[in-house]
């Protein structure tokens, strides 16, 4: 383990529990960005590059700018009076806990089983581009259905609705 | 360094971390477009593992964890896409975007 590892983790986790503890929607918004940061350049570090600058793009460049456009389209910028969490936040956050104790507990107790290999694994984008358009070529077309299918969707549901004759 | 005994392990715990928070983000939080944030932290630790996995396995020349982490990506966009066209368009029947007050589903 190197220290870029310790220093990415701390990044990556404190972006994560700054999202989800601020009241602010907005600082919220910039904190996770911080978190997505941080995720790419742990893919990054873990040698996976065009995943990195995938998600660079498509979190940060795109996802966040979605979620400020409806922080502030929807007036979330305003504090809530009644505070920002649910009456039955206890729950949640124990719900939370068990998960990550079991989750936890299976990754301590498979320590010797898990794969060891420490070689840096050779692969260019080049490799990743003729993959998508051979043995991946059907999941590619499916996706590109899906995001065309979900952006008509999106716009459909978010578009204005006309007044209902009576 | 060697707190961990491999490095695999290190960025599962990490990932797991990160699923706990955004879950616990997605059950606590009042705000919808909060919990589409936590469900996107979740998405996103889902993808750590696969790479992580990729990474130490014995074949990352077969590509499937890339492969499978693109794709996880783009599904992603597409559910925020939807996800917050949707806060957006309750916001606009209820004039809210607090869940806890949102409990119609009748416009």
């Amino acid at each position: 383990m190197s220290p870029v590892f310790y220093i990415l983790a701390t990044l990556t986790i404190g972006g994560a529990l700054a999202a989800m503890l601020l009241k602010h929607l907005i600082h919220a918004a910039l904190a996770v960005t911080i978190a997505f940061a941080g995720m790419a350049l742990l893919f990054l570090e873990l040698d996976a590059q065009f995943v990195g600058f995938a998600q660079i793009l498509v979190y940060i460049g795109a996802v966040a700018i979605l979620i400020v456009f409806a922080i502030l389209l929807t007036r979330g910028a305003d504090l809530p009076k009644e505070g920002v969490f649910s009456r039955s936040w206890i729950t949640g956050l124990a719900i939370a806990a068990g998960v990550f104790a079991v989750i936890g507990w299976a990754i301590l107790q498979s320590i010797d089983a898990v794969p060891q290999r420490n070689a840096v694994p050779a692969v260019s984008v080049h490799d990743i581009g003729n993959a998508l358009v051979g043995r991946y070529v059907l999941p590619l077309e499916i996706v590109a259905l899906l995001l065309t299918a979900a952006t008509i969707g999106a716009v459909i549901v978010a578009m204005h609705e006309k007044e209902r004759s009576r | 360094m060697t707190a961990f005994p491999s490095p695999l392990v290190g960025y599962l715990l990490v990932a797991a971390m990160l699923f706990a928070i955004g879950l616990a983000g997605a059950l606590i939080r009042r705000n919808a477009i909060m919990v589409l944030i936590g469900i996107e932290l979740m998405l996103n630790s889902a993808n750590l593992n696969l790479i992580a996995f990729w990474r130490f396995g014995p074949h990352p020349e077969a590509l499937t964890g890339v492969m499978f982490a693109l794709f996880s990506i783009a599904v992603a966009a597409a559910e925020a896409a939807v996800g917050l066209g949707l806060v957006i368009s309750i916001y606009r029947h209820t004039n809210t975007t607090e869940l806890d007050k949102i409990n119609r589903l009748k416009g």
